[in-house]
């Protein structure tokens, strides 16, 4: 008869893992690009968009590679979309860099090549922690922001059927 | 205290019958430092002595009487007026008249009932102490001890495994069992958590024991939880099929047994917390209780492994070695 003074610690009995969950590829796989930033315009109506790249295997979404162009006001209308439609934390943007905007500056403002590298870089964080996040996953607005080629403003807000 | 320099005065202390045998334990007060008391179980006799020295040798003590009492008591920090007495014992040691010297009186409550365990936490204290009292017209002179119980269970007859399936739709599905429901305090918690479907970058997976204090009744119902331990038991990112194991060990801790709606006062309730985090921090976690039980103390060595120890002391090493080895194989048979 086993010593009920010391306990069993032996591991509880588990299936084996399939070989190809083993080693074939994640289920999670995700990665967003932000690069190639261009100037578009000329003096007062200059902006610069940025090439969005999505990777993926999320059965959520449509296209398992994706890739659109966007400016910083597009990041901004996901943010609020989000924020008024969920009940997700959005993470913090970029700086809109307001300053930069002012005119008798010394440098080109917000088309100074490491303000432009440092916002790139920032809208990447944004976009990868967001589009992991399960809830904002279900959004419509994020969807549209990372797959259609463009953003149409007076969409119809909602879930994803999944 | 005696304002008149010319007064008598008495200093009492109370002794335990068995004060030398008699184990104590450590208890926690409440400004949080650590004391040890006398330990005593449900249904023990409580038995000493008290001693009355006066204070000036040779003048009298006068007195309305003198009694000892073992008294049970929650007291509610929110309420401290208000002592909730479950265990009130009197005895009375000396009938109204006076002291000419000191003198010790004899006291015994027998099989006393102490439903409860000693329990000093957050928002409420359970204690349990012997006070004497001499009794006088301006103010009595009294002295409590304080003593910690202990509640013993023996092993659960049904104690199933908790087992279940949770997750978030179509994106992280986990399987979690805990071997059983119900754990003494130096027990191991045995498990296993199943990944089913993993579409989060998971980052880590800890297993966090949380005590949860709850007092008051109605509207009035304050609740203090308290993270004893934190385990980490997964460090980097899971795939569909995995089992990862737990094996916590609870001696380690310093907890309680669960405590449920004691006298209608209070509940000291146990969870266990599984929580799973994400690359970017976010936090998804499973909340289950466990209920914890205190198991007693190994049963004493039988008598004549006991003597054959000490015939080793009188008699030659060998033949008091045979003694012992022939002791232990019988214990074993048994």
């Amino acid at each position: 008869m086993s010593d009920p003074t010391v306990a069993d610690t032996r591991r509880l009995n588990s299936k084996p893992q399939d070989l190809t969950d083993a080693y074939g590829p994640p289920s999670n796989f995700l990665e967003i690009d932000v690069y190639d930033p261009q100037t578009i315009g000329v003096g007062r109506n200059r902006f610069t968009t940025y090439e969005v790249r999505m990777r993926t295997n999320l059965p959520i979404f449509k296209l398992k590679d994706s890739v659109v162009r966007r400016r910083y006001s597009d990041f901004e209308w996901l943010k609020n979309e989000l924020e008024r439609d969920s009940k997700i934390v959005v993470p913090p943007l970029p700086g809109k860099a307001l300053k930069r905007q002012l005119p008798f500056r010394g440098d080109e403002g917000i088309f100074e090549e490491s303000f432009i590298e440092e916002r790139r870089v920032g809208l990447e964080q944004f976009i990868n922690r967001l589009a992991g996040h399960p809830l904002a996953q279900n959004e419509r607005c994020l969807h549209m922001f990372l797959q259609d080629e463009s953003i149409d403003r007076n969409y119809i807000p909602g879930k994803v059927r999944k | 205290m005696s304002f008149f320099s010319f007064g008598q005065s008495a200093e009492i202390d109370i002794v335990l019958k068995d004060a030398e045998t008699r184990k104590k334990v450590e208890h926690k007060t409440e400004d949080g430092k650590k004391d040890k008391y006398f330990l005593l179980y449900d249904g023990e006799t409580v038995s000493g002595n008290v001693n009355v020295t006066l204070k000036n040798p040779g003048k009298r003590l006068e007195h309305q009487g003198i009694k000892m009492e073992f008294i049970g008591q929650i007291e509610l920090y929110y309420d401290r007026g208000n002592h909730h007495e479950f265990v009130s014992l009197v005895k009375d040691l000396a009938r109204p008249g006076e002291l000419t010297q000191s003198q010790t009186f004899d006291f015994e409550f027998t099989h006393v009932e102490k439903p409860y365990e000693s329990y000093t936490g957050q928002n409420v204290k359970l204690r349990y102490f012997l006070r004497a009292t001499v009794s006088r017209r301006l103010n009595d002179i009294s002295k409590e001890m304080d003593i910690v119980v202990h509640t013993l269970s023996t092993y659960p007859e049904l104690n199933s495994s908790i087992k279940m399936e949770v997750g978030i739709e179509d994106c992280l599905h986990i399987e979690f069992e805990y071997n059983k429901s119900k754990y003494h305090l130096k027990d191991v918690i045995v498990g296993k958590i199943y990944f089913l479907l993993v579409r989060l970058k998971i980052r880590h997976m800890e297993i966090d024991i949380i005590k949860r204090e709850t007092t008051g009744t109605g509207p009035n119902v304050y609740h203090e939880n308290d993270t004893i331990a934190k385990y980490e038991i997964m460090d980097g990112a899971p795939v569909r099929g995995e089992s990862i194991p737990i094996r916590l060990f609870l001696a380690g801790y310093e907890m309680t047994p669960t405590m449920r709606d004691i006298n209608k006062k209070y509940s000291v309730r146990y969870y266990l917390n599984l929580v799973l985090i994400d690359e970017e921090e976010r936090r998804y976690f499973k909340q289950q209780e466990i209920t914890l039980w205190r198991k007693g103390d190994m049963v004493k060595k039988s008598m004549s492994h006991q003597a054959a120890i000490a015939s080793q002391r009188f008699e030659g090493s060998s033949s008091a070695e045979k003694a012992l080895a022939q002791a232990q194989a019988k214990e074993q048979e048994q």
